[in-house]
């Protein structure tokens, strides 16, 4: 007689349904699909899509790039850590490295302009997460992940690291100012 | 030989040998659960700024320890009693091969110390998703792989009950709504454990120094291939639970049998997609890949989920109006036991779970969605929402109807446990409503110090963020209060309890009755518009979905562009 005894009907299979529950499931199914177009939607119309552009690299080749970035368009440094902050042209790539514990270096860009930024790690896990803005990305070591960025503010906005990386996680910083 | 009894107060028929294993593993969950209680405490009051109480190391290690003994142990161990109770138990027929069964409880048991022992050493605070290249003691993921194995024994000695209770015909025609959504569980399980064991088994030689890598991005796609859908045989089981108590509390049979029974194979065949939602923010897979799986191949199992959520509350609705409770839409709620524990946590359960559980868990769930709050706090909130609201309260429910009926005893200081789901339940759902708003506000998850110990380029978080994780502290120490009275309860009912009667023993199972099919039985569900107070219920909670999932969307085409 309940759900804890076998069907008292044994041809349930042909039972009607309620009107109830029809009339949900089908207002559950077009609401799950709105859903799914509106996923490949924004692919085609929205502005913000995670680019998938994947490379496998090594700490060392990663470094070098990022080192040749840094030597070109360094215009200050900063913090007693001697930072290099860098400003690369418009539509260029950027390389940033996380590591055991920090990001490194400090970028500044031009709001509205689009840049080829380069992300990988140099040992454990890391994740790359743009406050105030929210944007949170997931930094995987051996991987080069390209994600091309275009701010749309000023300012100067922070990178925490919200991938459990160890003891010192919690002061794993960097900063990117846009102008 | 085996015995078999009859509980006098419930009608069910007991294996003995079955009775002593769901005793066994329901009572060494609760001990996890217990062990997991205290370490949330550490967890809290460190997350409360105001308060930070533990050091970075002891933080990590206790989070560690807390979700492995929470996540893992404690729901694991109670499922596997579950498994037991919707096999031998409703289908009144011996367990199959109880040694087997107990070796499978050693396992579990072995394996659960034994990488709780490598966690309180200290060298193995890598968090319960423990990403390669960050190592662990080999103990910690030998542990996990034993208390696999002895899950895994445990889902089959379920498979063979099943086919015991087949071949010695204690029942007729289909197995019960209950028994099928545990075998979902029990499917959804064997699909989870292979999963855990084709990637811990290379990291634990990896640990001991016979395989020189693993991939770190194969290492999370497996991985999560066992951590979410481990998630997703919580899902299974406590939506049984929510059906088995719809029918224990008062007599509801499903709306449909067939709507039912279809919702829970949709589970089968597309939950454990899921591992997705905790890619979509890496590099290297495809968009195709991330949008057919994160969504359950088009939101099927999403489909599947909101269809329990209908017919759940909609058999206690139209078992009510049979009773007389007819007046207006929603006399049958106001008239429903709320002072009884059972009803009111698996009610307060199932509400969570859908609102706060469900409604965040496809938001994030979206793959450019997910972008605004992979790795915050907001995570955490929203699975406390799935598996504490929705699992680990509907296992409390449940238990309060098992006190009498398995352990045999009456239950002491009763007015505690009537206010017991609400203290924890309602609680709990302040607490993943204020981890949510942290987490929008950017707070990261597993994070020691959001003040970032004064790293010179440390971001400093507004103050309504440090409002929210006070408030995150707050509502956390008032859950583990209900949580600590749920073990108090249970385990003090168990100790000192007053004994009942046991019922009557027998050699023989007694199968279950036959009951014959009439013109009102095959009439059932087709009643025209049978419970009109869950379907407005039901749209509230649609109205509450579009809304919060566009809201989410207006604010992702506010940030930064990105392609």
């Amino acid at each position: 007689m309940s759900a804890i005894l076998p069907p008292s009907d044994r041809l349930w299979w042909k039972q009607p349904l309620d009107r109830v529950e029809g009339t949900w499931i089908l207002l559950a199914f077009i609401w799950c699909m709105i859903m799914f177009s509106m996923m490949v939607g924004w692919h085609i119309y929205g502005k913000q899509n995670l680019s998938t552009e994947t490379y496998k690299t090594t700490p060392e080749l990663f470094a070098a790039k990022t080192q040749a970035v840094v030597d070109k368009y360094t215009v200050r440094k900063e913090t007693d850590k001697e930072i290099p902050v860098v400003h690369p042209p418009a539509g260029s790539d950027v390389y940033l490295i996380a590591r055991l514990w920090d990001f490194w270096p400090i970028l500044e860009l031009e709001k509205d302009k689009t840049y080829r930024l380069h992300l990988t790690s140099m040992d454990y896990n890391h994740g790359f997460s743009l406050q105030p803005v929210n944007i949170n990305i997931q930094v995987v070591p051996g991987y080069e992940h390209v994600v091309k960025v275009t701010p749309n503010q000023t300012g100067t906005f922070s990178i925490v690291c919200n991938e459990y990386c160890g003891i010192g996680h919690a002061n794993m910083a960097g900063r990117i100012y846009v102008k | 030989m085996t015995t078999y009894r009859t509980c006098p107060r419930s009608g069910l028929q007991f294996d003995s040998q079955a009775e002593k294993l769901i005793l066994a593993n329901a009572v060494a969950g609760v001990v996890f659960l217990l062990l997991g209680g205290v370490l949330a405490i550490g967890v809290v009051l460190t997350r409360w700024p105001a308060v930070h109480w533990l050091a970075a190391d002891t933080f990590y290690m206790v989070l560690t320890a807390h979700g492995i003994d929470m996540l893992i142990f404690w729901i694991i161990f109670f499922e596997i009693a579950v498994l037991y109770f919707c096999s031998s138990t409703l289908l009144r027929c011996r367990i199959a091969t109880p040694r087997i069964a107990w070796l499978g409880f050693a396992l579990m048991l072995i394996g659960s110390v034994t990488t709780n022992v490598a966690v309180f050493r200290g060298g193995s605070s890598v968090m319960m998703t423990s990403y390669v290249p960050m190592m662990a003691e080999p103990a910690f993921y030998l542990g996990l792989i034993l208390f696999a194995v002895g899950a895994l024994v445990g889902c089959f000695v379920f498979f063979g009950t099943l086919v015991v209770a087949k071949n010695e015909k204690t029942y007729q025609g289909s197995v019960p709504l209950v028994t099928f959504g545990a075998i979902t569980a029990a499917i959804i399980a064997v699909f989870t454990i292979v999963s855990g064991a084709i990637i811990l088994i290379p990291t634990f030689l990896m640990s001991v120094g016979m395989v020189k890598e693993v991939d770190p991005l194969i290492y999370r796609t497996i991985w999560w291939a066992f951590g979410h859908s481990s998630q997703q045989i919580n899902v299974a089981a406590h939506i049984s639970i929510w059906y088995a108590i719809a029918a224990i509390c008062f007599g509801a049979k499903p709306m449909s049998e067939r709507v039912s029974r279809g919702a829970f194979l949709l589970y089968i065949l597309f939950l454990q997609l899921a591992s997705a939602h905790h890619l979509l923010a890496d590099p290297g897979l495809s968009t195709e890949w991330k949008v057919v799986n994160t969504s359950y191949f088009m939101y099927f199992a999403v489909l599947a989920s909101m269809i329990h959520g209908l017919t759940i509350p909609g058999a206690i609705e139209v078992a009510q109006r049979e009773k007389g409770y007819t007046k207006g839409l929603f006399e049958w709620l106001r008239k429903a036991p709320w002072g009884n524990p059972v009803f009111s946590g698996m009610f307060i359960s199932l509400i969570g779970f859908g609102f706060l559980g469900g409604i965040s868990g496809v938001m994030m769930g979206t793959e450019q969605l997910n972008m605004i709050i992979h790795n915050t706090i907001y995570v955490p909130g929203h699975f406390h929402a799935t598996v504490v609201i929705g699992t680990t309260l509907s296992f409390m429910a449940l238990t309060y109807f098992l006190i009498p009926v398995l352990f045999k005893r009456e239950m002491i200081s009763p007015g505690l446990a009537k206010l017991q789901p609400y203290l924890f339940g309602l609680s709990m759902y302040f607490f993943v409503l204020v981890m949510m708003g942290a987490g929008t506000l950017g707070v990261s998850r597993r994070h020691w110090d959001m003040a970032m110990g004064g790293s010179p380029l440390a971001y400093e978080f507004p103050g309504a963020a440090y409002l929210m994780m006070g408030l995150v502290g707050i509502a956390g120490i008032a859950a583990i209060v209900g949580g600590a009275l749920y073990i108090y309860i249970t385990v003090g009912s168990l100790l000192w309890g007053k004994k009942l009667d046991v019922g009557a023993l027998s050699q023989k199972t007694v199968p279950i009755p036959v009951v014959p099919s009439t013109v009102t039985l095959q009439a059932h569900g087709s009643a025209g518009f049978a419970a009109p107070g869950t379907f407005a219920l039901a749209t509230v909670f649609l109205v509450a979905f579009v809304l919060y999932y566009f809201i989410n969307w207006k604010y992702l085409s506010q940030v930064w562009g990105l392609s």
